[in-house]
């Protein structure tokens, strides 16, 4: 006869059951005896953040850059409404993610009791699934079902909300080996007929390009995806979520699409007339604007986990719903066995066609500038860590030129908040991704705005020796705001100066890293390997960036695809 | 268009309102709702009428079908069905009215379940149209309160929605 044990101590086995080694929280009053049970154990770290929307920003970082469930753990009330931001930015990009909210005991619930809130309601519609557990008897098979849940079908965010009585009930802990539920079953396989008429499609293309979003690196696509590309010769763009599912230096990509995408990019995606989406969701940052995505005609294939991602914008001929590595290693079989030959002497005039448009060069920029350009100091970034960083960013002009500028050739290597954009985002999840690379380089490429967002995790930091490389692209501006506003508003820049900033040297020096200050563009590379020689530190730097500079090209909202701005 | 959209759910708190708030969260309609257990205590039925076009609705199934608790999800209108709303009416019924209105429930297959020296209480099932139909007849200022359950409804013939 097994002992019983507390709620508390059940979900810590829960978590050790589960093989994770590394939580985010931060403690209070309903969480105490979680937080006693974290405490006389070993197995599963806890990092102390700053801040919780922080905890699970870092959560997800370690979720993106590994293949990993990330964990948070945050006590009731404003600790969990903290946190909401996290998780819906989690939500927007299909992030598995386990979050253990405390609760007021049970039988406070519904009475306005001290740090209550509702938090199932509060987060039911920026989580996948959320649970409120009402019996110690149900807590293992609820965590058991989370975990499940985060990590299969198209991920996400999964809340287990456990009230503080329970996790003093004892029961005795069985971890089951596996759930089933009547009520969710994600499909693996795609329809084979489907994938045929496929196979079919995309050999009679004259025009075809390969158009490839987040669901290959959450679904660990990228081999296939690469396989599938070479063996067709065909064009290959990658969305913002989806940077390093295919390698960007390679002479088939064509680089990122959508609102700041490449020239090349957004012209093929307008003027193919066969368009293999996978994994991707045809969003608005990404076509532009619908109507006029539709004026061309072209047949659109399209991969992906989620049915309701399907036709969902753009009506789709072939949908094939399933796993994207799966659907992708039948469709190559079906390529490689069907009879017909794809018209290569087509396909070389697109190429043809691809080629001038990359003449357009469509990223240029002022290269003999006296003051620093964004884009160089992000050049200088991918030059001197030889493209093998780990990069994360906040939400901005910055964080475009990152994706536009760092050629990412492999997956998980680029995190950022694409659905919900979060500024914010940048510095806690570099924190979790290298706690989930310890060995890995890790830089957070941000903006003097959004770092301030969530700069208190400098301590954290400090705390655990985090040696992150935060390059600060300071333009003294919400840039994004103000070229907006420059671009729609009559350069009326309401409220988007950044006055009375901080000495972010010092700022930094003060927690107890290293702060540099960048002036001039010839010392941008001198301290970027200067920084990074400094192996075992933070090192903050303050780039003093052009105020003026845009991200090119622009499709502006409302526009379509092949109606960009261009340099 | 109308679509009556059936499905099965675990019997669970909370069920409910996660599809309510999918169909406020993404401003689809609900015409109607109604749900109670079946006869399998774990699980709910429930039928839903919804207006929108058939992608929007296609859109409605797929996300019900997302939603963890949700166990099988049909769009009735994909095939035949029967479908049948219950209403309670309180009606002013006075002098001639009486008669008039007793022939009225006959025609329309209801009977008066509660009466007063001032006023009918009329059940009436039928389709929601059906249900339509009968308040039009009767005068305006004679209605003096109306329930509705919304519609139920299952597929005709040997198909059936089981889990
Ligand atoms: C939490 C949050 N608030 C507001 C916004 C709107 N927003 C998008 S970009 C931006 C400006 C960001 O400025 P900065 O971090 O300095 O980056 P830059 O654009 O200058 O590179 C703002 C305010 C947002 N994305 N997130």
């Amino acid at each position: 006869m097994s002992v019983e044990i507390t709620g508390a101590e059940i979900t810590v086995r829960c978590l050790q059951e589960e093989g994770v080694n590394c939580i985010f929280g931060y403690p209070g009053g309903a969480v105490l005896f979680l937080y006693d049970e974290l405490f006389k154990q070993e197995k599963v770290r806890h990092i102390l953040v700053r801040h919780e929307q922080a905890a699970v920003h870092a959560a997800d970082g370690y979720a993106r850059s590994s293949d990993q469930v990330g964990v948070a753990l945050v006590t009731s009330g404003p600790g969990l409404t903290n946190a909401v931001t996290g998780i819906a930015t989690a939500y927007m990009d299909s992030i598995p993610m386990v979050i253990i909210s405390g609760q007021v005991p049970t039988e406070a619930i519904g009475l306005d009791a001290f740090q209550e809130v509702d938090t199932v309601g509060i987060t039911r519609p920026c989580v996948k699934h959320n649970f409120l557990v009402k019996d110690v008897a149900e807590l293992a098979l609820t965590i058991k079902k989370a975990f499940y849940i985060a990590s299969t079908g198209r991920p996400g965010p999964v809340l287990v909300d456990i009230p503080k009585d329970i996790t003093q009930h004892k029961t005795k802990f069985v971890y089951p080996d596996k759930v089933t539920m009547r009520s969710y079953n994600p499909v693996v396989k795609g329809h084979v007929r489907q994938t045929k008429r496929a196979a079919d499609l995309i050999l009679s293309a004259k025009r075809p390009v390969i158009y490839s979003g987040g669901g290959v690196i959450l679904s660990d696509a990228s081999t296939q995806l690469i396989e599938l590309t070479k063996l067709l010769n065909y064009p290959c763009t990658n969305t913002l979520m989806g940077l390093g599912g295919y390698p960007a230096t390679d002479k088939q990509s064509l680089g990122m699409l959508g609102m700041h995408g490449t020239y090349e990019a957004n012209m093929a995606m307008q003027y193919c007339d066969v368009l293999i989406a996978v994994g991707a969701r045809f969003d608005d940052r990404v076509i532009g604007n619908p109507k006029h995505f539709s004026n061309e005609n072209r047949k659109i294939i399209h991969i992906d986990i989620d049915p309701s991602s399907i036709s969902k914008r753009v009506k789709v001929d072939v949908p094939i719903v399933g796993n994207v590595p799966d659907v992708l290693k039948e469709l190559i079989k079906q390529l490689k066995e069907n009879k017909t030959k794809s018209d290569q002497s087509a396909l070389k005039d697109w190429w043809k066609q691809i080629d001038l448009w990359r003449a357009r060069d469509c990223l240029k920029y002022d290269r003999e500038s006296k003051i620093i350009k964004p884009q160089m100091v992000v050049e200088q970034l991918y030059n001197v860590t030889k493209g093998n960083a780990f990069v994360t960013s906040d939400v901005g002009q910055h964080q475009m030129w990152a994706a536009q500028f760092y050629k990412f050739d492999k997956p998980r290597r680029w995190i950022n908040s694409g659905g919900l954009g979060t500024m914010g985002f940048g510095l806690p999840a570099a924190m979790g991704v290298q706690l989930a690379n310890p060995k890995g380089r890790v830089a957070c490429i941000t903006g003097e705005a959004s770092i301030q967002m969530c700069i208190q995790e400098l301590s954290t930091c400090k705390q655990y020796g985090l040696p992150l490389k935060i390059i600060n692209l300071n333009n003294r501006y919400m840039g994004m705001v103000r070229q907006w506003q420059e671009f729609f508003h009559g350069n009326r820049y309401a409220e988007s100066y950044m006055n009375a900033l901080p000495d972010f040297v010092k700022l930094t020096e003060s927690y107890g890293h290293v702060g540099m200050k960048i002036e001039r563009p010839e010392d941008v590379e001198g301290a970027l390997k200067e920084a990074f020689k400094l192996k075992d530190q933070l090192v903050f730097m303050d780039f003093i960036t052009d105020q003026t500079e845009n991200v090119f090209p622009m499709v502006p909202g409302g526009k379509g695809l092949s109606e960009m701005i261009l340099v | 268009m109308r679509h009556i959209i059936s499905l099965l759910m675990e019997n669970e708190a909370g069920a409910l309102s996660r599809v309510a708030g999918l169909f406020s969260a993404r401003g689809y309609n609900i015409e109607s709702l109604s749900v109670a257990p079946t006869e399998d205590p774990t699980l709910s039925r429930m039928t839903l009428v919804t207006v929108g076009s058939d992608e929007v609705v296609e859109q409605v199934t797929k996300h019900l079908n997302k939603l963890i608790e949700v166990v099988k999800v049909v769009d009735l209108n994909d095939g035949c069905h029967i479908e049948r709303e219950l209403m309670l009416v309180k009606v002013r019924a006075q002098g001639q009215d009486r008669e008039e209105i007793k022939r009225l429930v006959e025609i329309f297959r209801g009977c008066i379940i509660d009466v007063t020296d001032k006023s009918y209480t009329i059940e009436l099932t039928g389709t929601s149209s059906k249900l339509d139909a009968f308040l039009e007849t009767m005068e305006k200022s004679a209605v003096l309160e109306t329930v509705r359950t919304g519609a139920s409804g299952v597929g005709r013939g040997d198909w059936i929605l089981k889990v």
